[in-house]
C-alpha cells in the first residue's frame, strides 16, 4: 500500500475505504499546513521522506493499530510542496464504536510523528527557510547551504 | 574492501553536500565505525555524534556489523504529521 502521495488527499475516499456495515463510528484526524510556527509567518513548506522506509513504517503502525483495536485504518501523507491550508496528513479509522475509533486514531498520528522518516522544510514570510526539528530549541534548525545561501 | 551505500536526507544531505555516498569498510566494521567515518568527511562534523541510523529500512544500533551492499540511511529527527 502506498501511503505517501504527491497529489491532494481525497479525504472522502479515505473515509469511504474504512466504512462498512458493521462500522458504527469513524474517527478522522486531518493535519493542515499552518500559517505560523514559533512566532514566524509560514508561507509554504515542503515534505520529503525516505520513501521505502516511510511506507513500511506507516504500514507497520496501521497493522499495530488493527492488532490493538478492532478497527480498520486508512492514512495518506503528502510529499512535496504544500500551501497554507493544504491537507498534509489524513487518517480515517472505522470501528464498531467511538471509543476505539478515537483511541486508535490518536495512537496512529502520535506514532507517525515519532517513527516515520519524513522531514519538513518551512519557508517564512521574510524569505528564509528552516528544517523543522522537534529536538531543537525553537523547533527548527537552519538550512545548511554550503556558502552564501539565504539564511 | 566491501562498501555500503550511505543515504543522507534533508538537512544532513545539505551538510554533506550530497544525498548519497559510497563508503568502503574493513571486515568487522560496525554502524558506529561508519558514522565516525562519515563525520570525518567535509561538513560531517556538523552531524550529531549519534544520529538515527537505519540499515536496509530498519532502525539499527551502532554495534551492528556492516555487510557489503547494505543500504545505510542516516536520518534527521523525524518531522512528519
Amino acid at each position: 500500500m502506498i501511503h505517501l502521495v504527491r497529489q491532494p488527499i481525497d479525504v472522502s475516499a479515505l473515509i469511504g475505504a474504512v466504512s462498512a456495515a458493521g462500522r458504527g463510528a469513524i474517527a478522522t484526524f486531518i493535519g493542515l499546513v499552518r500559517d505560523h510556527h514559533g512566532g514566524r509567518g509560514v508561507v509554504e513548506l515542503e515534505y520529503s521522506a525516505y520513501e521505502p522506509m516511510a511506507n513500511a513504517a506507516i504500514g507497520a503502525i496501521l497493522e499495530e493499530a488493527a492488532g490493538r483495536w478492532p478497527v480498520s485504518v486508512g492514512l495518506r501523507h503528502r510529499l512535496g510542496r504544500l500551501a497554507i491550508g493544504d491537507v498534509a496528513v489524513a487518517i480515517a479509522v472505522g470501528a464498531g464504536h467511538r471509543a476505539e475509533a478515537f483511541e486508535a486514531c490518536r495512537f496512529v498520528i502520535e506514532a507517525v510523528k515519532e517513527r516515520v522518516p519524513i522531514w519538513k522544510r518551512e519557508r517564512y514570510a521574510d524569505g528564509t527557510e528552516a528544517w523543522v526539528d522537534p529536538s531543537a530549541s525553537g523547533g527548527v534548525r537552519p538550512v545548511a547551504t554550503p556558502a552564501g545561501g539565504a539564511g | 574492501m566491501p562498501s555500503v551505500q550511505v543515504l543522507l536526507f534533508a538537512r544532513y544531505a545539505e551538510l554533506l553536500g550530497t544525498p548519497r555516498i559510497e563508503l568502503s569498510f574493513e571486515d568487522g566494521a560496525t554502524v558506529g565505525h561508519l558514522i565516525a567515518d562519515l563525520r570525518a568527511l567535509p561538513g560531517g562534523n556538523s552531524l550529531p555524534e549519534r544520529p538515527f541510523v537505519a540499515v536496509n529500512l530498519e532502525q539499527a544500533g551502532y554495534e551492528r556489523p556492516l555487510q557489503g551492499n547494505d543500504e545505510v540511511a542516516v536520518l534527521p529527527p523525524m518531522a512528519g504529521g
